[in-house]
């Protein structure tokens, strides 16, 4: 499954696999869309380049020969997670964040500070060390593939799996607890509660 | 020598994911929106998910890539839990500002 097609980039004459340039190029949209999903005003904008921002992240798995995962990437976030997100913005018909602008600004000044000196730490100290793994391994090609992963899930995985599964019961029935409508006895203990 | 796929170095996807790790911090810290913080914790999730693909890639193992599985997963369940929870307390407090829910704080 090894991508063979080489572009030739005339005027630098230089030979250019395609996964490099498509790193670059879905890298660059994945920050741009992460960036307008932190700070679009409109959670719907926000919604919107999250799913762009999950195919990005898709295209970039592809890049790394995990095709399955990349497959699913689709279909779990930009798929189902990102439907349950729009739903609920849908449901709750919110309008943009316009009315709490007094109260921010020392708060988002820390935030923003301490924000950058997290990109320096993990941006920078990352480019900086230098590690022996600068090429991709060769039987990458074959572990991506959905026989690959089964053999692993479910031979050295097997506990970790089951309990995962656990975990998806009860975060469903834990969902339907909360979002259950209540009676109306029920709601005038909550609200007297408040 | 051992046969390898041409590709960026590993340290481009870390810091690449690292990055995105970062935004999501700083939506975390600055956006009031409970829905906004969730996305913004959906990035953090998925940039890590990346540092574990693009390890299991380099590394020639794919343990990396089951973990992801697992992390969608817990990522699933979060976002069913935390979106019926912010249901209800827009049911309760009409609001999804977390600077107006204000119940535990003295």
């Amino acid at each position: 499954m090894k991508i063979e097609i080489v572009v030739f980039l005339n005027i630098l004459y230089l030979k250019v696999e395609i996964t490099v340039i498509l790193f670059y190029i879905l890298g660059a949209i994945a920050i741009a869309s992460a960036v307008g999903t932190v700070a679009s005003k409109h959670p719907v904008v926000s919604a919107v380049s999250l799913v762009l921002h999950f195919f990005m992240l898709a295209g970039m798995y592809l890049t790394l020969q995990a095709q399955f995962v990349s497959i699913m990437q689709i279909l779990v976030y930009a798929g189902a997670i990102m439907v349950l997100v729009i739903f609920v913005i849908m449901l709750l018909n919110l309008g943009d964040e316009e009315k709490l602008k007094e109260n921010i600004n020392v708060r988002k000044l820390i935030a923003l500070s301490m924000g950058a000196v997290l990109i320096f730490q993990l941006t920078i100290i990352a480019l900086a060390t230098s590690s022996d793994l600068t090429q991709m391994s060769i039987s990458a090609i074959n572990n991506g593939t959905v026989e690959a992963i089964g053999q692993t899930m479910f031979t050295k995985y097997i506990f970790h799996f089951e309990a995962i599964s656990l975990l998806l019961l009860v975060a469903i029935i834990g969902a339907l607890m909360l979002a259950r409508r209540k009676k109306p006895e029920e709601i005038q203990e909550g609200a007297t509660e408040l | 020598m051992m046969e390898t796929i041409h590709s960026v170095p590993l340290e481009y996807y870390l810091a690449l994911s690292g990055f995105i790790f970062a935004i999501g911090v700083i939506g975390v810290l600055t956006r009031r929106n409970a829905i906004i913080i969730f996305m913004s914790i959906e990035l953090m999730l998925n940039s890590v998910n990346l540092s574990l693909v693009a390890f299991s890639s380099f590394l020639g193992n794919n343990d990396g890539q089951v973990f992801v599985f697992f992390v969608m997963a817990v990522a699933a369940a979060e976002a069913a839990i935390g979106l019926a929870i912010v249901l209800a307390l827009f049911r309760i407090k009409k609001t999804v500002y977390v600077d107006e829910v204000n119940l535990l704080k003295w």
